[in-house]
């Protein structure tokens, strides 16, 4: 069923398809991490549905990927049957929830990030990934408005707020370089016309961020060094145990059906 | 030319829209599947029968529900070999909701959406995004004010009427 309407290797659109959707279904899963915790009832139920549309856009991928190799895996047996190596997402999204300001500065960092890719992902030469892309870019559009808007508010609240986003900034810029820095997958797909050209993102993202975070009076950290290698399996120790929670009742009851 | 077997297809695709058609979003129950706008072919061929759906958002645990009911209608209708497709291109849009379906809605107590027209990109780069005037749907003020985007369900929004202190779900324009 899988139309691939360019000359790409499938390996290619497979490994690219696992970096879309492990880095949603990663991220999704830290978010629903706060169902129950959240600091208002609002928040609670808006960081559950983000986390939903995040682990449906995740299925979705995932899926593709599982039709792209065509070795009979499914989106669930990707999601938890791989191991931490074969996992391709952004060290960024695996960090621990942190407190409400670290999930937000994160969210909102990888959303302008999502927001871009999937904007131009909808042009794609592969007809089905521009599908589900599609769909995932105007659902990033409500998630976006959600992180801007409480960075904003963070930011430009109180001391405390103040403090805490600006900390939680701190800690995430050095993950932000990984979602640039392409590889030959990055460049053969973008040669066939399957992937965006990740420097025209980063130019948007910075444009982007840097003009909330100075409306949030927030300001960009001096930090040059940036962490590499979650798209080649290189993760951080935080990632295992999130897996083994993620991972758990799949592989304590393999081949059961929810 | 039409000729007999696409014409008999043509009746048996209308009537099976009619048999779908009482499918409701188990979300929204007002609402059904046709009227929602996802389903977007019938393909019959003897006993099978393929129907393409168009997903409204990539989480919503309602599709699945929605596919068993398309599954076991259909079934129930004779056909042994019941299939969904589904289909991502184009996306869904609530604007593919009828001026009909959006007055059901209103009528539930749920805000329908907005035209999706006119939202624009830049808004969400300048941040300077004009919030659209949501009225409520019980009382019809425009006196109202958004508590969440984010509702009981992926469509939904929190809203709350400050005329008739009534809070209300409005369907997110999408």
């Amino acid at each position: 069923m899988t139309e691939t309407t360019s000359s790409a290797g499938n390996d290619d659109v497979f490994e690219y398809l696992l970096r879309l959707g492990d880095d949603r279904l990663v991220l999704g899963h830290r978010l629903s991490e706060w169902c129950g915790h959240g600091p208002i009832l609002e928040e609670d139920i808006a960081l559950a549905n983000i986390s939903l549309d995040l682990i449906g856009q995740a299925t979705l991928y995932l899926g593709l990927a599982g039709e792209t190799e065509g070795k009979g895996r499914d989106a669930d047996s990707l999601a938890y049957f791989r191991e931490g190596v074969e996992f391709r997402n952004l060290q960024l999204v695996e960090l621990p929830k942190g407190d409400f300001a670290f999930t937000i500065a994160r969210q909102f960092l990888f959303d302008v990030f999502s927001l871009h890719h999937l904007e131009q992902l909808q042009r794609s030469a592969n007809k089905e990934l521009a599908g589900i892309a599609s769909k995932g870019y105007k659902e990033v559009r409500y998630h976006i408005r959600h992180s801007s808007e409480w960075l904003q508010r963070l930011g430009d609240g109180t001391t405390e707020s103040h403090n805490r986003a600006q900390k939680a900034l701190d800690e995430l810029w050095r993950f932000t370089g990984e979602m640039f820095a392409g590889d030959d997958v990055d460049k053969q797909l973008g040669a066939a016309g399957v992937a965006p050209d990740l420097d025209e993102i980063q130019t948007k993202w910075r444009a982007m961020v840097s003009d909330v975070i100075q409306r949030a009076t927030l300001s960009i950290p001096s930090d040059t060094f940036m962490m590499a290698g979650g798209r080649s399996g290189r993760h951080t120790e935080h990632l295992g145990h999130m897996l083994s929670e993620m991972q758990i009742v799949a592989r304590s009851h393999p081949g059961a059906a929810w | 030319m039409v000729t007999d077997s696409s014409r008999k297809t043509a009746a048996a695709r209308e009537s099976l829209l009619d048999l779908l058609s009482s499918i409701k979003d188990p979300e929204l129950p007002v609402v059904n599947i046709v009227e929602l706008g996802i389903v977007r072919d019938i393909v019959v061929d003897g006993a099978s029968v393929q129907v393409d759906v168009t997903p409204t958002y990539s989480g919503c645990p309602a599709m699945q529900v929605i596919e068993q009911d398309i599954v076991q209608a259909l079934e129930a209708d004779g056909f042994t070999n019941v299939k969904v497709r589904y289909v991502f291109s184009p996306p869904w849009t609530t604007d593919w909701l009828s001026e009909r379906t959006k007055t059901k809605l209103r009528e539930f107590g749920i805000a329908p959406p907005m035209s999706v027209e006119g939202a624009g990109a830049n808004d969400l780069v300048t941040l300077r995004r004009m919030r659209k005037t949501i009225p409520c749907p019980y009382c019809g003020s425009a006196n109202t004010e958004e508590k969440s985007e984010f509702g009981s369900t992926a469509c939904k929004a929190i809203h709350y009427c400050n005329s008739c202190h009534q809070p209300f779900d409005y369907f997110k324009d999408f």
